[in-house]
């Protein structure tokens, strides 16, 4: 059974996400910039948040059971 | 504006819609075609973590902090990364031992615990009955911003009977009603209720995307222009940013939302409800974890648009941001959009209030007013209860959302109901450290659990609740700017001088600290008793254990009788007959009578209770039935002993079985092997047979026949006899060499004088075809340590089958022989058709020729099976060169030093040739 590698790679998610949605990698995206129009800030929120839903997403359905 | 019968009108209909969903789910699952078994709706049905607090609150956040709307959905993503490892765990639990709400699973785990499933109710009706009420405040206000002319004061209240979010909440209440309790199952399951708030899900959000999409593109020139205007103003560009009026970033505060709502997107009893007690399959949680975050992505796509939108829009004047999502619409000139905007909003807030409601009264049904009502005599005397029960869950259901009424009518636009919501998340997080701990740590103790929950709930109430309170004008607000009698240590929101966090921030430290030391502290005070580590090690060992292999706490007697009647008395007397009757089925007793009353059965009727009135009355009312032994810490151990020797034993008899399986699947292939074999040797045999007894036969009949024909008859006579004695003899050949019993001469062979000696054998066959042999060999070769005669076999059969195939005109032979350091390789190349491809693989089976039925050359079919089996004795390979031009090219390579050869002779006849 993989079970135990996806329980490790998930923990290993929770803990990157935890590290990006808090201080101080949370500031880094703190600039006065735009991303296509669109204030890089939130932007940013979004993109990473899309990301790691991505990464869930793409750890869960990869294997079939 | 719009007119009051109009949205009056809309919202009716739209709960009638509900309604017609619920019912047809409730339909399908009655006709076992559930629609609610995917992943899908699954996934949705947890969106009802989005109440109309989400849909209007989230806008009125942004539009006064910026980005601060997004903790409270990046906690839950934080949750889903884990959920596949924790919550999975908790539905296992919650379904093998049918725990139906988070009381009941904080008390089971904690020895059944009435009085801790009690307290986990108290705080649970405590911090969520405001909430309800900031639902149903939502329905009102919007409402009453739709039928309102734009800019006019609301009139004074009305008399209580002619407000509408009294309505509101009796028409939510009798939905619950209907379809939260529609009957008495042992686990709590609502298939109509799931579907329906999965479809409010959909509904919220399109509705909200559909506001967004009309603020950016429709009331601005899409997102950039609307960023461009944000950006332009020097007030709304700080919205943008981390530091915000001068202040830096709380990012304590950031962190501190983000863990309440992770805690809360599982805690709160709505969502333990559809996560857990509604779960269908635990395999729907694998794309839920991921499908669930994205949705919170896609509303809240729009929050920072429409909240940036509404504050450039309406400018200075006074709009509540909380209604933008309402107001833009129509300031906009969009009625329609605005009043799907308010179904959605509605649809936000009922699907919460039903969920919620449900939870909540199963909870109050089994934890506060079943154990009253048990001690009583009277009522304990009943003997059907179930329609009490339906009854008590009704009026629960009726009590609490009136109390939520309530609490909305008293507060009304008080403080207290606008930061409800993260005080009810704050409230239900105290859960958090007894029921995760109590699912991965074997120590903890009803005492710790009970101190852990009261200190957490106190701190909560004294921090957070009480000062919301009295900010709302109830009250003094003497004692948050002094303290408590003056004590400057005991400010609320500064405890014991703890200054310079927030107050949700400080409250939650505090609350949580006390909360998870005490449970720990006070837990390893005394080992935990007998009851308290079975329970235990059933929580926390939940996925080591099979349902044959788990093991049953439980010594002492009973009688079946009394399990039945007390099963009757709960479940009705239809549902204890079925339970019990498929219990026997699955035990293979042929009726009730012959049930025997063990451990088993007093379990499964528990469990079954459980499901029903909760865990903890449960144990109460089965222990009234049976005479118990009281088990002691190590009878405790031992029965878990037994349990896990069961399931070593149960293990390696799988195993065995496994293997045997095996074994017998080898063999059946051997057989149908022979059978085979045996079927091609008749067929072999009885073509000449067939054709030697008619001609003799004519031969017999016909004593005139010429003497020439007779003698040619005969000749064909004696070749076909020729031939039976041939295969007979290459038959018996092969099943010599197959099983070992063949002679084989050890002798030095000089393979140029073997080659030159086959290629006199052929030579004069070759002459009567009109066709050629050339030998290529090396001027010397070491000599082989191997059978001769053998040799000359496999040599002989491969030159005769090349004769075979040689055209009738310019045959040719090619017959090489290549030596190197390792082996001696010899092929025989004719310019023949060749083999078919699809033939290739084949050649080397018994009775196998090359050619089709009408081409077929003479020969027995065994040739090449037995060269091949020879070569392999020798430890070579023969094969079928495929790379060659034209014709066939068979070529076989003997090592000079053979491999060690098994002697022994296999067991069974190995007839596949596969192994020689």
């Amino acid at each position: 059974m993989q079970d135990s590698l996806r329980h490790q790679r998930l923990v290993g998610l929770f803990a990157l996400a935890l590290l990006l949605f808090n201080f101080p990698l949370l500031s880094l995206w703190d600039r006065d910039l735009t991303l296509a129009g669109i204030p890089l800030f939130p932007a940013a929120l979004f993109i990473v948040w899309a990301l790691v839903i991505a990464a869930l997403a793409w750890l869960m359905e990869k294997t079939a059971d | 504006m719009l007119a009051p019968s109009l949205v009056l009108f809309a919202s009716f209909a739209y709960l009638l819609l509900l309604f017609f969903v619920a019912w047809w789910a409730d339909k399908r699952a009655d006709a076992q075609r559930s629609v609610i078994g995917n992943a899908w709706v699954y996934a949705l049905s947890m969106a009802v973590y989005c109440t109309a607090w989400t849909y209007f609150g989230s806008v009125g956040r942004a539009a006064s902090g910026g980005v601060w709307f997004l903790p409270i959905y990046l906690g839950p993503m934080l949750a889903m990364l884990l959920a596949w490892v924790v919550v999975r765990k908790m539905i296992r639990i919650a379904h093998t031992y049918r725990i139906t709400s988070i009381a009941d699973f904080i008390a089971s785990r904690h020895g059944k615990s009435p009085l801790l499933a009690g307290l986990v109710t108290a705080i649970t009706v405590v911090g969520i009955v405001p909430y309800i009420a900031l639902q149903l405040k939502a329905i009102d206000s919007g409402y009453k911003l739709l039928t309102n002319p734009a800019g006019a004061v609301p009139g004074a209240a009305g008399p209580w009977w002619q407000d509408g979010a009294l309505y509101a909440a009796l028409a939510l209440a009798g939905f619950t009603m209907v379809f939260g309790t529609r009957h008495l199952e042992s686990r709590e399951r609502h298939e109509g209720m799931v579907a329906a708030i999965a479809f409010e899900s959909v509904v919220k959000l399109i509705a909200f995307v559909a506001v967004g999409i009309f603020v950016t593109w429709g009331l601005f020139g899409g997102p950039v222009d609307l960023f461009a205007r944000v950006q332009a103003d020097p007030q709304l560009r700080d919205l943008l940013r981390l530091a915000q009026n001068g202040h830096p970033f709380a990012y304590e505060q950031w962190f501190a939302l983000t863990m309440l709502s992770m805690l809360s997107v599982i805690f709160l009893p709505r969502q333990f409800q559809v996560l857990v007690v509604e779960n269908v399959d635990e395999r729907h949680l694998k794309r839920a974890v991921w499908v669930f975050p994205a949705y919170l992505l896609a509303i809240n796509l729009f929050v920072l648009p429409i909240a940036l939108g509404g504050l450039l829009y309406f400018g200075g004047s006074n709009v509540g941001a909380d209604t933008f999502v309402l107001s833009l619409p129509l300031a906009g000139g969009q009625p329609a959009l605005a009043l799907a905007a308010f179904v959605g909003g509605l649809s936000a807030a009922t699907g919460m209030v039903i969920v919620e409601t449900i939870a909540v009264s199963t909870m109050v049904c089994n934890d506060f007013v079943m154990p009253l009502l048990l001690r009583s005599g009277a009522f304990a005397r009943q003997q059907d209860l179930s329609g009490w029960l339906l009854a008590i869950r009704r009026a629960a259901i009726v009590a609490v959302l009136l109390l939520g009424y309530l609490y909305f009518h008293l507060a009304g636009e008080a403080y207290a109901l606008v930061s409800i919501g993260l005080i009810s998340f704050a409230a239900v997080a105290q859960f958090a450290p007894t029921a995760l701990g109590g699912m991965y740590w074997r120590g903890g103790t009803r005492e710790g659990a009970l101190a852990g929950l009261l200190a957490g709930f106190a701190l909560w109430t004294y921090t957070l609740m009480l000062p919301s309170i009295a900010k709302s004008g109830w009250w003094h607000t003497d004692f948050i700017a002094e303290g408590l009698w003056g004590i400057a240590l005991l400010k609320p929101e500064q405890l014991f001088g703890l200054a310079g966090l927030d107050n949700l921030t400080h409250s939650l430290f505090w609350s949580m600290l006390a909360n998870t030391g005490l449970y720990v502290g006070v837990s390893l005070w005394r080992t935990p008793s007998a009851n308290e580590t079975s329970q235990a090690l059933l929580f926390v060992d939940v996925f080591d254990r099979t349902d044959t292999a788990r093991p049953i706490f439980w010594r002492g007697r009973a009688q079946v009788s009394d399990l039945q009647a007390l099963a009757r008395r709960f479940l009705g007397a239809d549902v204890a007959s079925r339970l019990f009757a498929d219990y026997a089925r699955q035990g293979g007793a042929s009726s009730i009578g012959e049930i025997a009353a063990d451990a088993r059965l007093v379990q499964f009727v528990e469990t079954q209770l459980a499901g029903a009135i909760g865990s903890a009355s449960a144990r109460v009312m089965v222990a009234s039935v049976v005479e118990e032994e009281a088990l002691d810490i190590d009878a405790v151990l031992r029965i878990l002993d037994e349990a896990s020797q069961l399931r070593a034993h149960s293990q390696a008899l799988e195993q065995a079985t496994a293997e045997l399986r095996a074994a017998n699947l080898r063999l059946a292939g051997l057989d149908r092997l022979k059978d085979d074999f045996m079927s091609s040797v008749t067929h072999e045999l009885r073509t000449p047979l067939t054709s030697i007894r008619a001609l003799t036969e004519l031969m017999l009949d016909e004593p005139q026949m010429p003497l020439e024909q007779r003698h040619e008859f005969l000749a064909i006579v004696v070749t076909e006899t020729e031939r039976l004695s041939r295969l007979v003899n290459q038959v018996l050949d092969l099943a010599k060499i197959e099983s070992g019993h063949a002679q084989w001469h050890d002798e030095a062979v000089d393979l140029i004088e073997l080659l030159k000696q086959a290629a006199q054998t052929v030579h004069e066959l070759l002459r009567e075809r009109g066709a050629e042999l050339v030998l290529d060999l090396p001027g010397q070769a070491p000599t082989l340590h191997a059978d001769r005669d053998r040799l000359m076999q496999v040599l002989l059969n491969l030159l005769s089958n090349a004769i075979k195939f040689l055209p009738s005109s310019g045959g040719r032979i090619d017959l090489r022989l290549r030596v190197d350091e390792h082996a001696a390789t010899v092929e025989v190349h004719d310019n023949g058709p060749g083999v078919p491809p699809d033939q290739q693989a084949l050649i080397f089976e018994k009775f196998r020729q090359g050619g089709d039925a009408t081409s077929r050359p003479q020969g027995t079919g065994l040739g090449l099976p037995i060269s091949r089996q020879i070569v392999e004795h020798f430890g070579g390979t023969i094969e079928l060169r495929t790379d060659a031009h034209q014709g066939a090219c068979f070529a076989f390579q003997i090592p000079w030093q053979a491999p060690a050869q098994p002697t022994a002779a296999l067991a069974v006849p190995d007839l596949s040739g596969d192994s020689a």
